[in-house]
């Protein structure tokens, strides 16, 4: 029961941090003419940020406890 | 390898295979053994979520507007965190009420509300009929484009071509005959399709794969890696601006409304929720679909922007249109397997769209518009047919060929003036206007049926004017001045600038104003009066479909009807025979063992109805119920009533089981408790006993002694003197010991005075054995020192210390051998205090007995044949005394080579330690 | 000749008063340190009585009164027994294992005396 209510928790947390990276203002600080690794910064960000969500929700979800 | 006859017949193959795994899917389904009950399928059948629309259209935006693209995709991705509990509950509500669209969903809410499934279902196929146009389109030109090879051609569309000669119209025809034999094969009761499931996870894993095939050919075959492409676009001012903009033109506000206009489309479009909700095999599904989902569509357009800006460098100037980029890319450099690949993915994106997307809509046109209008109309004629699941099954069938149709209409008259990304934008606004009712429905009871009703009927007015009307507007069938002057030409009336409001992308714009009249309309009509007995009996339904209540809707029926009835009604719907296995299957579970049940009570009633609601949707099911049974309708104070008592039951129940929890709980900690009590009596008992056994052995003694005195006054001198000095030396130890036991017992209850100050533990130490030099003299014992000098301060009790001390040296004396014995005191400074050490030669102590001499009356005298003088507390005492500054007390050693004592004390720390003692103490 | 009887205590000084007094009395006496050497010389030396303290080192009285107990050679040995501790469990634990009576420190030298003829029927 308890496991399941922080599964959620963090599901949530997921989606509030979500909502953050993916919207302005955090965006536009990226969305700017600067390259990384050859990469366009704010194309880097956005996926990066996405993968990373991606990962909190896995880890949410899929972690088994003890 | 590209001609006609080849693609043809590539085509067909697929489409072939495709039907061989729904068919071999479904034969396993009816075996029990499903292949889909799998969560990894489930993510992939979601992944239907992928149309064209992505697989030709994102690359098409991308070279507009750089990531512009992503936010679809992003939206989500967000909702995905969230459909663990949006998800699961839309998953309980339609598992438990056999609903089987989106319509039946909102109907049933709201009373099942024949009009109100009737509405949604026109939203609906109004709303996605750009988005099927959408697949024909891509389609075709994907068609065209191939056979054109090796020459890149852009199809050439004119209004004028006529329907025969029109490839599109065909490929919709073949789309409806294949999407008949997949989903309307035969009508089940929970119309799940689990062999199309299987066919269109298979869908999304070949078009996956295309596309990776592509967009890796692209970057690495065409360019050198991500970085290559991407210098190409810095360095050409043209393209400069793709690696930054976010929506060039939209800002973000237009980025942040597709975020949320697509984190709704993913959970309303009809296709979706027949794929997440309705097809659900298995709730815990949900856990890895939240993650593998999202993780499908990021890898599905990592190549895009590279795909988009490789084709507009290659093409550069040669008029091709971005949406196909994906397919010229290979096709221009003679890539033909690769280009065939590509079609095929296209073909999946496309085929599992409409296949998933029209067996929705023909089951909510049949079961939320054909079905009542028959029902009204011609019921006397449905009620004279016997079997009419075939006529269920033609509706669909029509339902099919009709949507498909009016695509390939809506094709014809819109289709050229929009990107295909720009087509499926018009789609997400409509289906996002159920998003109200649908979710105020789940966790709101105070919507009704009129709230609904109103709020999707405006929402879908204002679409329609600010999105629909201007997309025909645009195509040239409606004036041109409809948009830039407005309707009738009042300027306020601007269709993409109502009320003057500017400033908005168009669909931020739709998506305001559709928002705004919809909620309003939602929530300011359902506050105008309180809900009625249907709409409250099923608020409760929904709103507390996570609580595990029992059926209310039986609870909530009282009224007359006979077996025969019901079962007749329902064979009429789904056929006799199968009608006939339920109601036995069904009696059974009841516990009628012969399968037959007498009496038709409300459970059963309500058991026909959901039978029913699965064939011909809730509405029309508790219609054609009403009609067999008799029921006595309830007033809204009893079901209010007895929703009240339902969810008083459940506090209650609940309250018990918190109470039970609790005093489980008392229980243990009083069992707890009372063992304590019992060990703690056990202890003072044994201390008690030893205390006792230890006053009476020094007084066994002193009255032996004073009795032989006493009885023999002609006692030799000598004997005399002996005897009275064993009396006093036995007193002495009398005393000794009560002196220590209360000492102990202060200490040991807090009660013991401290006087705590900074003192020099050398000058102790010499003090020390300054007392106890007579005892080293008289055993002949060696002392040796090692103190040095000027050593930090501690903070502690003189007198303690030195007690501590003295006991330490009178015990290595008493065990000293005597003549041969020699004892070293050491003060040795540590990290973070001093350490004294007494070390002695004498004969040791076993590592057995290293714990036990710090026990209260624990003596270890193995080595002796008599007790060690002592009262056996010296050690406690000393220990206590030690740690309650802050060290620790210790013993090492090796039998038959002495023992050493050693303890640890703090150094003062600076200040405030004087005060802490003196609050200590 | 003069009945013999073993001391066995480890505080000595109630070893030297019962020493004194007995010997006074005119009987045999032996002396054992702990649980063990009272066994021993039980064995070596077959005294009539027993004077058993309770609480000694290595081997209690109460396992001291069992092995002499289980040896049938050693049956016409009686068995007193001394204890510091007076409660009633102790008692019938001690006349349980076979012991043929009990004394509770601080007795009188009286009492102990007449227990000790009584023990060996004098």
């Amino acid at each position: 029961m308890h496991r399941r209510v922080l599964a959620g928790d963090r599901l949530v947390a997921a989606f509030l941090i979500g909502c953050v990276l993916f919207n302005y203002p955090l965006l536009s600080l990226f969305d700017r003419h600067t390259q990384i690794f050859g990469i366009p910064l704010v194309f880097a960000y956005v996926f990066f940020a996405w993968a990373a969500v991606i990962a909190v929700m896995a880890w949410a979800v899929e972690r088994r406890f003890k | 390898m590209l001609e006609a006859p080849v693609v043809i017949a590539v085509s067909l193959c697929y489409l072939g295979l495709l039907f061989a795994v729904a068919w071999w899917g479904d034969k396993r389904a009816d075996q029990g053994k499903s292949i889909i009950a799998n969560p990894t399928i489930y993510a992939l059948s979601m992944a239907v979520y992928c149309t064209t629309w992505t697989f030709y259209g994102s690359v098409g935006r991308a070279a507009v507007s750089g990531i512009g693209f992503l936010p679809v995709y992003l939206g989500p991705t967000l909702v995905m965190a969230l459909g663990w509990f949006l998800l699961l509950k839309m998953i309980r509500i339609v598992k438990a009420n056999r609903i089987t669209s989106i319509a039946d969903f909102i109907s049933s809410r709201y009373g099942k509300s024949h009009l109100l499934g009737g509405l949604v279902t026109i939203i609906a196929v109004v709303g996605i009929i750009p988005y099927i146009a959408l697949q024909l389109k891509a389609v075709s030109s994907s068609v065209s484009l191939l056979l054109s090879y090796p020459d890149i051609v852009m199809p050439d569309r004119s209004a004028t071509m006529s329907v025969a000669a029109d490839m599109s119209f065909y490929i919709a025809l073949i789309l409806a005959a294949f999407t008949i034999v997949f989903g309307t094969r035969h009508l089940d009761a929970t119309e799940r399709h689990e062999g199309m499931v299987a066919a269109i996870a298979l869908e999304s894993g070949v078009k996956l794969v295309a596309f990776l095939a592509v967009g890796g050919f692209v970057t690495y075959g065409l360019y050198d890696g991500f970085g290559d492409i991407f210098e190409h676009i810095t360095t050409n001012p043209e393209l400069r601006h793709l690696a930054t903009a976010i929506p060039s033109g939209a800002g973000y506000t237009g980025w942040f409304s597709l975020i949320v206009l697509s984190g709704m489309a993913v959970l309303f479009l009809p296709r979706q929720f027949q794929v997440a909700v309705v097809e659900n095999v298995n709730e815990a599904h949900l856990k890895r679909a939240a993650w593998l989902f999202p993780l499908y569509l990021l890898l599905i357009n990592i190549f895009v922007l590279p795909i988009a800006l490789g084709g507009l460098l290659h093409f550069a100037g040669q008029g091709v249109d971005a949406d196909t980029f994906v397919l010229t890319l290979p096709m221009s450099q003679r890539q033909e397997g690769l280009a065939l690949l590509v079609f095929i993915g296209g073909l999946s994106a496309a085929t599992g769209m409409v296949i998933v997307e029209t067996i929705a809509l023909s089951t909510m046109v049949c079961n939320d518009l054909v079905m009542p209008l028959l029902l009204r109309h011609k019921r006397m004629a449905i009620e004279e047919a016997k079997d009419l699941s075939g006529v269920l099954l033609s509706i669909r069938r029509g339902a099919i060929v009709l949507i498909l149709l009016l695509g390939y209409l809506y094709f014809r008259l819109a289709g050229e003036a929009y990107a295909l990304v720009a087509i499926g934008l018009i789609s997400f606004s409509a289906v996002a206007q159920f998003a109200p009712a649908m979710i105020g429905g789940m966790y709101w009871r105070g919507g009704t049926r009129g709230g609904a009703l109103a709020g999707l009927a405006a929402g879908f007015m204002v679409w329609a004017y600010t999105l629909l009307l201007p997309s025909f507007a645009k195509s040239g069938w409606l004036p041109d001045e409809f948009l830039t002057q407005g309707l009738f030409g009042i300027e306020l009336l601007r269709p993409q600038q109502l009320f003057g409001l500017g400033g908005f992308d168009e669909i931020s714009h739709c998506l305001f104003w559709s928002f705004l009249a919809n909620i309003g309309a939602y929530v300011g009509v359902s506050l105008l009066r309180p809900p009625m007995v249907a709409e409250a009996t099923q608020a409760t339904v929904f709103v507390d479909a996570l609580k595990n209540n029992g059926p209310v809707g039986a609870a909530l029926w009282r009224g007359r009807a006979k077996v025969s009835d019901l079962q007749e009604l329902v064979g009429r719907f789904l056929g006799p025979t199968r009608a006939q296995t339920l109601f036995v299957a069904y009696a059974r579970r009841r516990g009628h063992a012969d399968g037959v049940m007498l009496e038709a009570d409300a459970q059963l009633v309500q058991f026909a109805e959901s039978l029913l609601a699965g064939a011909i949707g809730s509405a029309s099911a508790r219609v054609m119920v009403a009609s067999v049974a008799k029921e006595e309708p309830l007033s809204i104070e009893e079901v209010m009533h007895i929703l009240d008592e339902a969810s008083q039951l459940r506090t209650y129940s609940r309250e018990l089981e918190r109470k039970s929890r609790e005093l489980t709980a008392a229980t243990l900690e009083l069992q707890e408790a009372n063992e304590r009590l019992q060990e703690l009596d056990r202890v003072k008992d044994d201390i008690m006993s030893s205390v006792t056994h230890e006053l009476r052995t020094p007084l066994t003694s002193i009255r032996a002694f004073s009795e032989l005195l006493r009885d023999d006054p002609r006692m030799h001198l000598a004997d005399r003197e002996r005897f009275l000095g064993l009396i006093v030396s036995e007193a002495e130890r009398l005393t000794r010991l009560i002196n220590q036991t209360l000492d102990l017992a202060k200490i040991e209850s807090g009660r013991a005075d401290w006087n705590g100050c900074e003192l020099d533990l050398k000058e102790v130490i010499e003090q020390s054995i300054a007392a106890t030099s007579q005892l080293f003299r008289e055993k002949g014992a060696d002392v040796e020192l090692d103190l040095p000098d000027n050593p930090p301060l501690i903070l502690a009790d003189r007198d303690r210390l030195i007690q501590v001390m003295l006991n330490l040296l009178s015990n290595a004396v008493k065990f000293l051998a005597p003549g041969s014995g020699r004892v070293r005191v050491a003060l040795q400074r540590l990290a973070d205090g001093l350490e004294v050490s007494v070390a002695d030669n004498g004969p040791g102590i076993r590592a057995e007995d290293q714990q036990l001499i710090f026990e209260k009356f624990r003596q270890v005298g193995d080595t002796m044949t008599a007790k060690p003088a002592g009262t056996g507390l010296g050690l406690p005492i000393s220990r206590r005394i030690v740690e309650h500054f802050g060290g620790k007390l210790w013993v090492e050693s090796v039998p038959g080579e002495g023992a050493t004592f050693r303890f640890t004390l703090p150094f003062a720390p600076v200040r405030e330690t004087a005060v802490a003692v003196a609050e200590g103490a | 000749m003069s009945k013999k009887i073993l001391i066995a205590d480890d505080e000595q000084n109630i070893v030297i008063s019962i020493e004194f007094l007995l010997r006074r009395e005119g009987f045999a006496v032996l002396v054992a340190g702990d649980g063990e050497e009272a066994l021993a010389k039980v064995r070596a030396e077959r005294p009539d009585l027993v004077l058993l303290d309770v609480m000694m080192p290595r081997m209690n009285g109460f396992d001291v009164c069992q092995a002499l107990r289980a040896d049938p050679d050693l049956s016409g040995t009686r068995i007193l027994m001394l204890t510091a501790k007076g409660r009633d469990t102790e008692v019938s634990k001690g006349l349980g294992l076979g012991a043929d009576g009990y004394m509770t420190k601080p007795f009188s030298t009286k009492e102990l005396l007449a227990e000790v003829r009584k023990l060996l029927g004098m």
